[in-house]
C-alpha cells in the first residue's frame, strides 16, 4: 500500500487572511493525504523546521500580501541547506505576472492563482511529488 | 385582515393549479438548485400570504420609524446620497496622500485609510516579520510623521470629507495619531469626526489582525468609548465588521448574526465598564459586506436595522432614538472577484453597489476590477468610483425611499434573515457572551465549515463564477496591475532610523513607562498614548509595551 503524501500548509508573513489556506488544507486532506497545518505568521524557517519534523512531501504556502518575492526565495534557500531539495514547493495566493518566472526559476513550480480548480492542486502535487523510499 | 390572506392563499392555490402545474408540464423549470449563494432555499414565487404575518406599523414601518427596517432617514437619498469612501492606501504616506487628492479631485466625499501588515499588526518596519510587508497591503505609518506626511494639505476640520481609518488592535496609538495632526491643522476635537474601525472581535473570528488577547483588547476599546464620549463627541468609533466575516467564508446570515451580536458585546463592555448606553451607542456604526446575491443582500440589510432597533431598545433600554439607529458602511465583496476575465469585474461590482444602495447604505466603497491581482491603479479606482456616480446620478433608483420595501419577497427574506440571527443569538448568549463563543471557536467553525461547503458547491458547478468554472476563456491578456516594489520599505527604514537618532529618547522611553503602568492598572490608556505619540513613540513600541504587559495572542487554527 502507498504511503500517504505528506503536506504542510504554511501561512508566512503578517497577514492572516487564511480562508485559501484553510479551504485548500481540507480539500488535500478529503483527497486523501496528511496535512498539517501550520497556522498564522510563520517565519521562513519555522516552516522549513515544521517540514522536516513532519517528513513532508510538500509545503503549500499561502501568501496573497504581496511577501512573496521575499519569503520562497528564504524558504527554497533554507530547504537546500537542510537538504530538503526534494521537498516539492508550491503557492497559492495573489501573485503578479511578472513574479512568475522569478519564481518557477527558484524552482517553484506549482503556482495557483485565484479560481483555480481544488482539483487542478491536488492532480499537480500528485503528479510532481518526490518518490517516497 | 382575515379574509384577504385567505383571499390571497386562495388565489395562490388557483393560480398554482389552473397556470403553473399545465405550463410545469409543457416546460419543466431548470434544473437548479434555486438558492441564494449562501445555499439558502428559493421559492418560485412570494405573494400576499408570505407576508400575512407581517404586521406592517409595528415591524416594518415607514421610513426614519422604528425598527427602521425601511432606513433610518425619512428621506433616504433624496434628502442626502451615501457618502462615497474609497479605500485607499499603498506605498509611503506621500503616495498615498496623492492618492486622496485624487480621490478627492474626482468627487470622492470621504476618505478611508488602507494601512500595510506591520502597522495593522503594531510592528514597526525593521522587525523581522515585516519583510517584504512594508507599504504592500497599504500605507506604512511608523510614528506621528507619517500620520503628519499623510494628512498633508487635507483639512481635517473640513466637515464635508470625513476620514475612516481601518485599524483594529493598534486602533488607539493610530487614533492618537490623527487627533495630533487634527490639533496640528488647527482643527477642534469636539467638533471633528470621522471612524476608526477598532472592530476586534471580528479580527479574532475572521480576518486574525489580532495583537493583545480578547479581554485586554476589549478594554482598549471601552478606553475609547469613555475617552470620545467627553473629548471626541462626534467621532465614530467603531466600525462593526461584517465584511471580513463574510470575505473569510461566511454566509450571510452567518455575517449578518455575528456581526451584529458582536456589536451587542461592544455595548455590553460598555456598559459593564460604567458607561450609559445613550452616550456612546450612536457612535457605534456598521461595516457590512455587499455579495453578488442581490436579494439576500438587501434583505440582510433591512434586517440589520430591525436587530439593532430592538435589541437596543429592549435589551439595553436604550432611549435615544440615536442609539437605535443602525448606520453602516458597504464594501462590494472583494472576494467574488475573479482574476480570469478581469473586466467582468465592474459588472459584478455595480450589482452589489446597487444592492448596497436599495438597502440603504450610508456609505460605500466599490472594488477596483484588478483587485484579484493587486491594488487598484488610479484608473481602476477612478472606474470604481464612477460606478457609485452612475448609480446615484443616472439610475433613478436614489428618487424614491426603500423603493423594494412591500415586495413580497423582500419583506419575506428579510424576515427570514432577522430569525435566523436571532437563532444564532440565542445559540451565542448560552455560550455566555461572543467573547466566549470566540474562545470556544464557535464562529471560527461556522465559517470555515460554510467556506468550505461554498467551493465545493463551485467545484461541482452548482454555483456557476462566471469565467472561473462556466464561460472560460483561454486567450485571455494581461492586463496592466499597480506593482509596489521595495523602495517604501528602504526609505521607511530609512527614516525610523533617522527618528531614532533625533527625537527625545528619554521622553519617549518615559511615556512608554508610563502607559505600561497605566496598562497595568485600570487609568484610561488613551491619554497616555497621547502623551507617547507626542514624544515620536513608533507604532511597533507602543504596541510592544502593551505586549510586555498583556502577553500576546495566539489562536488554536479550525479547519
Amino acid at each position: 500500500m502507498s504511503q500517504k503524501i505528506r503536506v504542510v500548509i504554511a501561512k508566512p508573513g503578517l497577514d492572516g487572511h487564511d480562508r485559501g489556506a484553510k479551504v485548500i488544507a481540507r480539500a488535500l486532506r478529503d483527497a486523501g493525504m496528511e496535512v498539517i497545518y501550520t497556522g498564522l505568521r510563520q517565519t521562513p524557517e519555522q516552516i522549513v523546521s515544521a517540514a522536516l519534523q513532519e517528513d513532508a512531501d510538500v509545503i503549500g504556502l499561502s501568501i496573497l500580501s504581496g511577501a512573496h518575492m521575499h519569503i520562497c526565495p528564504r524558504v527554497m534557500e533554507l530547504l537546500k541547506d537542510k537538504g530538503l531539495d526534494d521537498v516539492q514547493v508550491v503557492i497559492g495566493g495573489i501573485i503578479p505576472d511578472v513574479d512568475i518566472a522569478k519564481l518557477n526559476g527558484m524552482g517553484i513550480k506549482g503556482i495557483f492563482l485565484p479560481g483555480t480548480p481544488m482539483q487542478q492542486i491536488i492532480d499537480f502535487i500528485t503528479a510532481n511529488v518526490r518518490a517516497r523510499v | 385582515m382575515k379574509s384577504v390572506v385567505d383571499g390571497a392563499a386562495t388565489r395562490k392555490a388557483r393560480w398554482e393549479r389552473e397556470v403553473l402545474e399545465p405550463a410545469l408540464k409543457k416546460s419543466p423549470e431548470r434544473k437548479g438548485p434555486f438558492t441564494t449563494i449562501s445555499g439558502r432555499p428559493i421559492e418560485r414565487l412570494y405573494s400576499a400570504e408570505d407576508c400575512a404575518a407581517i404586521d406592517y406599523d409595528r415591524e416594518v414601518a415607514n421610513p426614519g420609524e422604528f425598527p427602521y427596517v425601511r432606513g433610518i432617514h425619512p428621506t433616504g437619498y433624496r434628502g442626502k446620497l451615501w457618502t462615497m469612501r474609497q479605500f485607499a492606501g499603498f506605498g509611503t504616506p506621500e503616495e498615498t496622500n496623492q492618492r486622496y487628492k485624487d480621490l478627492i479631485a474626482a468627487g470622492g466625499t470621504g476618505l478611508s485609510v488602507a494601512f500595510d501588515l506591520p502597522t495593522l499588526m503594531g510592528r514597526d518596519p525593521d522587525h523581522p516579520l515585516s519583510l517584504g510587508e512594508v507599504g504592500k497591503c497599504g500605507v506604512s505609518i511608523v510614528s506621528l510623521k507619517d500620520m503628519e506626511r499623510l494628512f498633508d494639505g487635507i483639512p481635517l476640520d473640513d466637515p464635508k470629507i470625513t476620514t475612516s481609518m481601518t485599524i483594529n488592535s493598534p486602533a488607539s496609538m493610530i487614533f492618537a495619531m490623527y487627533l495630533v495632526v487634527a490639533e496640528q491643522h488647527g482643527a477642534d476635537w469636539k467638533k471633528i469626526s470621522g471612524t476608526i474601525q477598532n472592530d476586534i472581535l471580528k479580527e479574532f473570528i475572521a480576518q486574525k489582525e489580532y495583537i493583545f488577547p480578547p479581554r485586554q483588547s476589549m478594554r482598549l476599546i471601552t478606553d475609547i468609548f469613555a475617552f470620545c464620549a467627553k473629548e471626541v463627541p462626534k467621532w465614530n468609533t467603531i466600525s462593526v465588521s461584517g465584511y471580513h466575516i463574510r470575505e473569510a467564508g461566511s454566509t450571510s446570515l452567518q455575517e449578518l448574526a455575528f456581526t451584529l451580536r458582536d456589536g451587542l458585546e461592544y455595548v455590553q463592555y460598555g456598559v459593564d465598564a460604567g458607561l450609559d448606553v445613550d452616550d456612546f451607542v450612536p457612535r457605534l456604526s456598521f461595516f457590512f459586506n455587499s455579495h453578488s446575491d442581490f436579494f439576500e443582500e438587501i434583505a440582510k440589510y433591512r434586517a440589520a436595522r430591525k436587530l439593532w432597533a430592538e435589541a437596543m431598545k429592549n435589551r439595553f433600554g436604550a432611549k435615544h432614538p440615536r442609539s437605535w439607529q443602525l448606520r453602516f458602511h458597504t464594501q462590494t465583496a472583494g472576494v467574488s472577484l475573479t482574476a480570469q476575465q478581469p473586466y467582468n469585474n465592474v459588472v459584478r461590482t455595480a450589482l452589489q453597489a446597487l444592492a448596497a444602495v436599495l438597502g440603504g447604505t450610508n456609505s460605500l466603497h466599490t472594488n477596483s476590477l484588478d483587485e484579484a491581482l493587486a491594488l487598484p491603479t488610479k484608473e481602476t479606482a477612478t472606474i470604481a468610483l464612477r460606478t457609485q456616480q452612475i448609480i446615484a446620478h443616472e439610475s433613478g433608483v436614489t428618487n424614491v425611499v426603500d423603493p423594494l420595501g412591500g415586495s413580497y419577497f423582500v419583506e419575506r427574506l428579510t424576515r427570514e434573515m432577522e430569525e435566523g440571527a436571532l437563532q444564532y443569538w440565542d445559540t451565542i448568549d448560552g455560550m455566555g457572551g461572543m467573547v466566549e463563543a470566540i474562545e470556544r471557536g464557535y464562529p471560527q467553525k461556522e465559517i470555515a465549515e460554510a467556506s468550505y461547503q461554498f467551493q465545493q458547491a463551485v467545484e461541482r458547478r452548482e454555483k456557476t463564477i462566471v469565467g472561473v468554472n462556466d464561460f472560460v476563456q483561454t486567450d485571455e491578456k494581461p492586463i496592466e496591475i499597480l506593482y509596489i516594489d521595495d523602495t517604501t520599505a528602504d526609505l521607511q527604514l530609512q527614516r525610523l532610523a533617522d527618528l531614532k537618532r533625533t527625537r527625545d529618547n528619554d521622553r519617549v522611553r518615559r511615556t512608554l513607562e508610563a502607559l505600561k503602568a497605566g496598562a497595568e492598572g485600570r487609568d484610561n490608556t488613551m491619554p497616555l498614548l497621547l502623551d507617547c505619540v507626542r514624544a515620536y513613540a513608533t507604532v511597533g513600541e507602543m504596541c510592544d509595551a502593551l505586549r510586555e504587559v498583556w502577553g500576546e495572542y495566539e489562536e488554536v487554527p479550525i479547519i
